[in-house]
């Protein structure tokens, strides 16, 4: 890469002055609050085409249940997107917590980061759903316990990738913080964390990802009307398994690859800015 | 302290179940290790068509959920197929160990891109054959970088097989659910509790599979001391 191509990026600039951090962040917001804010959800599923006898694969079939399975997708999406909000800000908090320096603090942070990392999701949401019957004060709806375990699960992810964001920023800035006698409030909002979160990006992004292809679990146990719930739903009715699961596989990669592309899309751009 | 125990009896159900958790994790890892080694490679061949079906490979394993993939391989392909009387944990653990090699590619195709170009050029210049080159000389150094995020990996894996119970396989998670629907008396609080046990379980597990790769990175790391120990001894004689 030639050195006139670096010149035009000026990697100083404040990562809210970079439009190509904040054209895809604010148009992933915008996105994302639509998605949460609008749409009907369905809470049941019915064929409308009577299924043949046999076990071949029918394609009229197939397609006739696109409509319902993106229904179904619709409801998988929004409660990742809207646990993953949880993340985001229990995220940080857990990571802060852990770099704190007392004990009290930090120790609790490390053990819950790695308990929760290291355990099934399938299991949280069994004991959480375990802990909600046991608690007369907790009454949740199974989407609502999808979206708090899938937040505090993915938060103990996204702590982890704050901590590296916090760790690349260079040692000369928390130097100079001290050389220049700045409050913690000032030297952590105004110089660490506006260098931290163009690195932390990308990762949060792969982590909702991941929490998108996570969330179906839920559909299993809480019975969330989700994708697979869907599957489930006219499988029972219809006796037919091959064509709904093959058609979330497919609704599923439809909307994971793309989303994993752009994530790669803004890695590479911040990557590139970086150097 | 007493509450936050199960019955022996409990235990005894819940360790078959850790024991199947434990062969369904191997079965998935060795389905695993080799599909990632094998499309690791594959995605930096000479060859174009080899380099495009490894993609399309890797970028399906990572783009699908891991339950959607198990019901697909457990339920739909054995009716497509006709395939009766198909064992759930043997589909099972390929659709993990599919779900594991994609990632695992990714780690492959990285650690052997490291591998500083010299090594291949000093290979061929000593006419290994490219087999020879891989197992001999960049796997071996590749091994280093593989190792830690491959253990990271093994623990999702772990994570993943939990799922199996939902396909209705025989695992810990399911023998846990057996424990739920049949012991009636544990009560609504006891339900908890048995999923904290458990979750406990499930942790001291990963801690043992990331103890293990934590002795395995270290006796490669010694093995590769020795070797330059053992250069460095060797380069003062060749200089006399």
């Amino acid at each position: 890469m030639s050195d006139q191509v670096d010149l035009e990026y000026q990697p100083h600039r404040k990562w809210y002055r970079r439009p190509d951090v904040v054209v895809p962040a604010v148009l992933v917001t915008l996105g994302l609050s639509f998605l949460a804010a609008t749409g009907t959800t369905q809470r049941s599923y019915r064929s409308r085409m009577s299924a043949p006898g046999d076990t071949a694969f029918d394609a009229e079939y197939f397609f006739h249940l696109v409509p319902q399975m993106l229904q179904g997708l619709y409801i998988t999406a929004r409660s990742t997107v809207l646990g993953f909000l949880v993340a985001i800000v229990l995220g940080l908090v857990l990571a802060l917590g852990r770099r704190a320096r007392l004990r009290v603090v930090s120790w609790p942070a490390i053990g819950i980061i790695e308990f929760v990392r290291s355990t099934p999701i399938l299991v949280q949401f069994f004991f959480a759903q375990a802990l909600v019957r046991a608690t007369p004060a907790l009454s949740l709806r199974g989407v609502e316990i999808l979206m708090l375990v899938l937040g505090i699960h993915y938060a103990t992810y996204a702590s982890e990738a704050y901590r590296a964001g916090i760790d690349s920023v260079p040692k000369g800035q928390w130097e100079a913080t001290t050389a220049l006698n700045l409050s913690p409030w000032t030297k952590w909002t105004k110089i660490i964390i506006p260098q931290a979160v163009p690195n932390v990006l990308p990762t949060l992004g792969n982590y909702l990802v991941a929490a998108f292809k996570d969330a179906p679990i839920a559909d299993a146990v809480l019975s969330v009307a989700g994708v697979l719930f869907f599957a489930t739903t006219i499988r029972n009715n219809d006796f037919r398994a091959v064509e709904p699961y093959l058609l979330i596989g497919v609704g599923f990669l439809l909307v994971s690859l793309p989303a994993a592309w752009l994530v790669r899309r803004l890695e590479r751009r911040i990557a590139y800015e970086r150097t | 302290m007493g509450d936050w125990l199960l019955a022996p009896a409990h235990y005894e159900r819940l360790l078959e179940g850790t024991i199947a958790t434990v062969q369904i994790l191997g079965l998935s890892f060795a389905f695993g290790v080799v599909l990632s080694l094998l499309f690791g490679v594959a995605r930096l061949s000479k060859r174009r068509w080899v380099r495009a079906a490894a993609l399309v490979y890797v970028e399906f394993a990572r783009g699908i959920s891991s339950v959607i993939l198990l019901f697909i391989m457990v339920i739909a392909v054995p009716i497509l197929f006709g395939l009766r009387g198909a064992s759930v944990m043997l589909w099972g653990s390929i659709a993990l160990g599919l779900n594991m090699g994609g990632y695992g590619a990714e780690i492959v195709r990285g650690a052997i891109q490291s591998v500083p170009r010299g090594q291949t050029e000093a290979s061929i210049a000593l006419n290994l054959s490219p087999t020879q080159r891989l197992r001999h000389v960049v796997l071996p150094q590749a091994m280093r970088i593989i190792l830690p995020p491959m253990g990271n990996l093994t623990i999702e894996i772990l994570k993943g097989t939990a799922l199996v119970s939902v396909v209705a396989g025989f695992d810990l998670m399911r023998a846990t659910q057996n424990l739920v629907s049949t012991q009636l008396s544990v009560g609504v609080a006891g339900v908890t509790v048995l999923f904290v046990n458990v979750l406990l379980i499930y942790f001291a597990l990963a801690q043992i599979i990331n103890g293990l790769f934590r002795l395995a990175e270290r006796r490669l790391g010694q093995r590769f001391e020795e070797r330059r120990g053992r250069r460095a001894d060797a380069i003062p004689e060749v200089a006399l």
